[in-house]
């Protein structure tokens, strides 16, 4: 995440202006080669290391959480430059503000765990 | 030694990205970082009050893990496998974040106006980030990890709505927001 700068909000913010390709460059290679990848476990019936069958779970057909949900974390994807995985990448890097992001992201969690029963789903 | 002290082209991220989520399904887990923040909520008792966090928080052990690993990746590449952290961005973006306070944009890794302790404007922006990032992936029940890569991947018609939510919410920030903001 570090060395191809894709925990860098710069890159984040150059990508929301579509004016580099580099971060489309990483996900559209983690995607395809990815779907390859499950492709191929499923055609083969690959099993994992202990012997016991790879499980791909359908998610629930809905639509309001998927997009409000992804609405709302693409803001703060935005304005903070990170998203969960590379957060932690900043703070072992030594960005150490990160940190306030990190603990306002659980709080975050928390407050919705609070108030879900209350959101359209 | 160049190739891997100077920054690396985006198809090496992608590949192993692709790669630990292989490793990740070839352990029986998955590819999907923000339920590390739900974990994390269980962790500090959440659970008592809030059924949503009341699970078994030491199943997903496995996947604090890995976000310990991306810390200790994050360590390692900075301070073993970098010259410089600059980044090459787009002059355009450069001339865009100058317009918008942000100088230099791209001399250092992150933005210093933005990443520091001594201003509440920035402290306010950072919390609110992460609050969105936090109450955000939990509604979509993922992340750009969960949805964008691995959902994508499996073909599933919910994570391409929630990347498409990612989206219209990351442009409405930076082109609606970001003017008003910053």
């Amino acid at each position: 995440m570090l060395k191809s700068e894709a925990a860098s909000w710069f890159r984040i913010y150059e990508m929301f202006q579509f004016q580099s390709f580099h971060m489309y460059g990483i996900i559209g290679v983690a995607v395809f080669l990815g779907a390859v990848t499950i492709a191929v476990i499923k055609r083969f019936n690959i099993k994992a290391f202990d012997g016991s069958p790879i499980v791909f779970q359908d998610k629930a057909i809905s639509f309001k959480r998927y997009f409000f949900g992804g609405l709302i974390f693409g803001l703060g994807w935005a304005l903070a430059g990170a998203c969960p995985g590379p957060m932690f990448t900043l703070a072992g890097a030594g960005f150490f503000p990160i940190f306030i992001v990190i603990v306002f992201a659980v709080f975050g969690t928390y407050l919705y765990g609070r108030l879900k029963d209350k959101l359209p789903h | 030694m160049e190739l891997i002290y100077g920054p690396w082209p985006w198809y090496t991220s992608g590949i192993l990205i692709a790669f630990v989520m292989l490793l990740l399904l070839m352990n029986g887990k998955y590819f999907g970082v923000s339920s590390n923040l739900r974990t994390l909520c269980t962790i500090c008792g959440a659970g008592n009050k809030i059924a949503f966090f009341k699970f078994d928080w030491k199943a997903q052990k496995w996947n604090l893990f890995l976000i310990t690993g991306a810390a200790i990746g994050g360590f390692i590449a900075v301070n073993f496998l970098s010259a410089d952290t600059n980044i090459a961005l787009n002059p355009k973006t450069v001339a865009n974040l100058e317009a918008l306070g942000f100088q230099n944009a791209g001399a250092h890794y992150l933005p210093t106006e933005l990443f520091r302790f001594d201003s509440i404007k920035s402290i306010l922006l950072l919390a609110l980030g992460g609050l969105f990032i936090g109450f955000g992936t939990r509604y979509a029940g993922g992340c750009t990890s969960g949805h964008a890569i691995s959902g994508l991947s499996n073909l599933q018609l919910p994570s391409l709505i929630a990347v498409l939510g990612f989206f219209v919410g990351g442009l409405a920030m930076i082109h609606l927001l970001f003017p008003l903001i910053f």
